[in-house]
């Protein structure tokens, strides 16, 4: 059987008997976080009033020369070594042309023909099954400006133009269509989000519009090598939305053909709330871009001894860190996956480790009961008030026997909550530990009194007894006993009041 | 050869109204350009690399710094219309 066939999410099966296989190809966005704009010194702050992040140069006023950041020519090749991307030697801006008023120029700069980085390729998993998806190119762009009509853009009487975004430096990553189900799509989006977050070129937040995908479906027969007519799916605003826009499109398409007509090769918008994808039939999509050599910005040569540089500056990278975690730390491979997730909560376990070396412990608590609380407060570990040192401080707390493992879950949580270290939640709530025998002891023989009768079934062989005893005994120290302890002295008395 | 329509097509992307007089003009004139560019077509250019830019640069950076941006008054002055800070530019589709 085919491997991919084991997905069972690549092929689907039409009513007529037809199947039919989906091919996705990805188009992200990312925004990089320079602190100027690509081409001039404007700066890339979130916010401040409209057309108050602007200059000449990226008002396209006439007479002004655009400069390259350096910045952003680095990062872009950081980026492509990150995805296996070939550097190319040679590479240059173009003006891509049209009408919008998003630019002020008419025109966005871009890379057409010779882009900075090309040939790379991602290893994704996607229902268990591992898949090496390639990617055509990488190259550099200017955002656009953000347009501000009243009610929809069709319906508009005017519209308002923001340019502060315009200029923004973009890292555009095409892939291959090398995506056979909306899950691949979305197991590929994410690879490439965490990869960009670990080297650290964006914060990648998809809802905020710092990554972006669109994407290029089509549909056709099994077996079929000619590609079907694709569609261009936009506005996807998060990973679910990806894979629910791209599901409803492959089912929108086949139903399509099983009634006998044909794909019409277009731009959709997935519309969140209704849940389907809508054409954009618009006279935006007669496209002649008209490509040409930027005349104002001069060709990139890029000698191997600058790449290198580049290369030496590449994070660990999230494949090779888990690898790291398991061979190196002992962890399991799931543990290490969750781990490194997050390039954040990646470094937290890490500096904590550094503090604590048992990577383990560290692991079940920073995947248990701290990522737990972090969901719930829907933040990341850095936006915690939990630092490595607290939860270090909790660790030792309980290797200490100040406290039982289950009286820290709930001092951790006031930790959280509070943001105090361990010793003074545990002093102030009362929590510590009662290790002293004699009083244990006190409340062992008050217990045994109390309950003479469970005393005679476990003298009469009933193991069960036990434990209820020792529940007693618990719940009597409002469960701030050593349990070891309990037990080891309750058996103790019982045989030698026996 | 390129055609009227020709003409017409690549008047609708740059956005220019033409009379007929201007079309036929224009007909004429960029049909003398590419005769030209056929006569350079003859010289054999296997051995020369392609032109990216005219002049003999490459690399030319900036810093990552930001610098003043225009006061707002500046910004808007060219502007044919506005809506306080914001361009307003007519329907767009
Ligand atoms: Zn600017």
């Amino acid at each position: 059987m085919n491997r991919r066939l084991a997905t069972g999410a690549a092929r689907r099966k039409g009513y007529r008997g037809m199947e039919y296989e989906t091919v996705i190809g990805l188009e992200v966005h990312v925004e990089l976080k320079t602190e100027s704009k690509v081409f001039c010194h404007s700066t890339t702050g979130f916010g401040g009033d409209p057309n108050s992040h602007v200059c000449p140069v990226c008002l396209g006023l006439p007479g002004v020369l655009p400069v390259v950041n350096r910045q952003v020519v680095e990062w872009a090749i950081l980026l492509g070594l990150a995805i296996n991307c070939r550097i190319a030697s040679f590479s240059k801006f173009d003006r891509k042309n049209y009408y919008y008023p998003d630019m002020p120029k008419n025109y966005q700069i871009s890379q057409y023909d010779l882009p900075i980085c090309l040939g790379g390729h991602l290893d994704i998993e996607a229902d268990g099954v591992k898949k090496r998806i390639g990617i055509t190119r990488l190259h550099m762009e200017e955002d656009t400006g953000k347009l501000v009509h009243q009610g929809t853009i069709t319906t508009t009487p005017y519209s308002l133009v923001d340019y502060n975004r315009a200029g923004i430096p973009l890292l555009e990553i095409v892939s291959e269509p090398d995506m056979s189900s909306p899950l691949e799509a979305r197991a590929y989006a994410e690879k490439l989000r965490q990869i960009i977050v670990y080297t650290g070129v964006s914060d990648g937040k998809m809802e905020e519009g710092s990554l972006r995908c669109d994407a290029n479906v089509s549909v056709r027969p099994r077996g079929s090598t000619r590609l079907g007519t694709k569609a261009e799916i936009k506005n996807m605003n998060s990973f679910r939305a990806l894979q629910r826009a791209l599901t409803y499109e492959v089912e929108r398409q086949i139903g399509v053909l099983e009634e006998g007509g044909r794909v019409v090769q277009e731009t959709r918008t997935w519309d969140e709330g209704k849940g389907v994808t809508l054409s954009l039939r618009s006279k935006e999509q007669a496209h002649d871009y008209r490509y040409f050599p930027d005349p104002d910005l001069v060709p990139l040569v890029i000698d191997p001894a600058w790449v290198e540089e580049i290369r030496a500056c590449l994070p660990e990278l999230p494949e090779a860190r888990s690898a790291r975690y398991v061979e190196k730390l002992g962890l399991s491979a799931y543990d290490a996956g969750v781990l490194t997730a997050e390039k954040s909560l990646a470094d937290y376990f890490e500096a904590c480790l550094a503090l604590y070396p048992e990577a383990k412990a560290v692991a079940n608590w920073v995947m248990g009961d701290l990522a737990r609380l972090l969901n719930a407060a829907g933040q990341s570990v850095d936006q915690g008030r939990v630092t490595p040192e607290r939860l270090v401080g909790l660790l030792q707390l309980i290797d200490r026997g100040e406290i039982s493992g289950k009286m820290a879950k709930d001092v951790l949580e006031a930790m959280f909550a509070t943001g105090a270290d361990a010793v003074r939640v545990v002093r102030e709530k009362g929590l510590s530990q009662i290790s002293d025998e004699g009083a244990i002891l006190e409340v062992i023989r008050r217990v045994l009194t109390e309950n003479a009768n469970v005393v005679a079934d476990f003298r009469a062989g009933k193991d069960r007894a036990l434990g209820f005893l020792v529940g007693q005994v618990m719940k009597k120290t409002r469960g701030q006993a050593n349990p070891d302890a309990v037990n080891r002295l309750l058996r103790e008395t019982l045989q030698e009041q026996g | 050869m390129i055609s009227e329509k020709d003409v017409d097509y690549v008047a609708l992307l740059g956005r220019l109204k033409l009379t007929d007089e201007e079309r036929k003009l224009y007909t004429g004139q960029l049909n003398n350009i590419l005769e030209h560019f056929d006569r350079l077509k003859e010289l054999d250019t296997a051995e020369v690399p392609p032109t990216a830019h005219v002049l003999p640069l490459k690399n030319v950076f900036r810093a990552d710094r930001t610098g003043p941006d225009l006061a707002p008054e500046q910004v808007l002055a060219g502007a044919p219309d506005r809506d306080g800070r914001y361009f307003k530019v007519p329907r767009i589709v």
